[in-house]
């Protein structure tokens, strides 16, 4: 996990594109700016970013169904829980699998674990659009760099 | 299609019940006449939780990227789709497609 550049997912270990899931690993930093706030002394990964990472996890998983078709932006977060802390150093297990296909839209339920333990799960909604200009390329290298595998369209 | 009349048939009263929950709109405000964005205010981010519920609800997938095509393309007035008599009448629709290819 990169916090600062908002790069959460470090691996794709699992695209199942039948059963609509994805596995994904990150690892917490052992040092960020983030825990100089958050908090001093004690370092927590935020919830607001342990969102995000269930988020682009989730986003990964869309954007390789639609064959990278559209771009999932983020609309809604329902029902988000944080169960447990986890701090710098931590390896997680990111999965989110995907629940509804819709036309324009898509809905996914994302969790994190720790060491087989829960810290957080959410349903996540997503608008799916058109690339913006000079978005399509970037996004296919960063899938490409963790793994999201197989990329269904070859440049 | 949108002539027929939906006030008090079960797919109204569904879809009623849903955008009364979803976007938090008073139960009787909606009416078979009510256009959903003008009447109702629903925005499209609002839309599209409605339109999950409507899919979940009714085992269907709501053509909402066609739909707004064509309204756009100005080929469907958005009445069409939006007043809520003939959306019901559209979702009515769509699950007689579905129940006739099983």
């Amino acid at each position: 996990m990169r916090l600062e550049y908002f790069e959460m997912i470090d691996t794709v270990r699992l695209l199942d594109r039948a059963a609509g899931r994805i596995e994904a690993l990150a690892r917490v930093p052992l040092e960020s700016p983030v825990f100089e706030g958050h908090f001093p002394g004690h370092p927590l990964v935020p919830g607001v970013l342990l969102t995000e990472t269930m988020a682009q996890a989730s986003g990964y998983l869309v954007l390789a169904h639609l064959d990278f078709a559209r771009m999932p932006f983020l609309t809604g977060v329902d029902k988000a829980r944080f169960r447990s802390f986890v701090g710098p150093g931590a390896d997680l297990l990111v999965t989110a699998s995907l629940e509804h296909d819709g036309s324009g839209y898509a809905v996914t339920k994302a969790a994190i674990s720790h060491a087989g333990k829960a810290l957080c799960d959410a349903e996540l909604r997503f608008r799916t659009m058109p690339f913006p200009d000079g978005l399509d390329a970037p996004m296919r290298e960063r899938a490409r760099s963790i793994g999201l595998f197989p990329d269904p369209v070859q440049p | 299609m949108s002539d027929e009349p939906a006030h008090g048939s079960a797919t109204f009263e569904r879809v009623a019940d849903i955008i009364a929950e979803t976007a938090d709109i008073p139960r009787e405000k909606i009416t078979p006449e009510s256009h959903a964005i003008d009447d109702l205010g629903i925005d499209s981010l609002a839309f599209l939780d409605i339109a999950f519920a409507v899919d979940k609800a009714f085992g269907i997938k709501l053509p909402l990227e066609r739909w707004t095509q064509e309204v756009n393309e100005g080929k469907v007035p958005a009445e069409q789709y939006f007043v809520l008599k003939n959306l019901c009448a559209r979702i009515d629709g769509l699950v007689a497609e579905k129940a006739a290819k099983v």
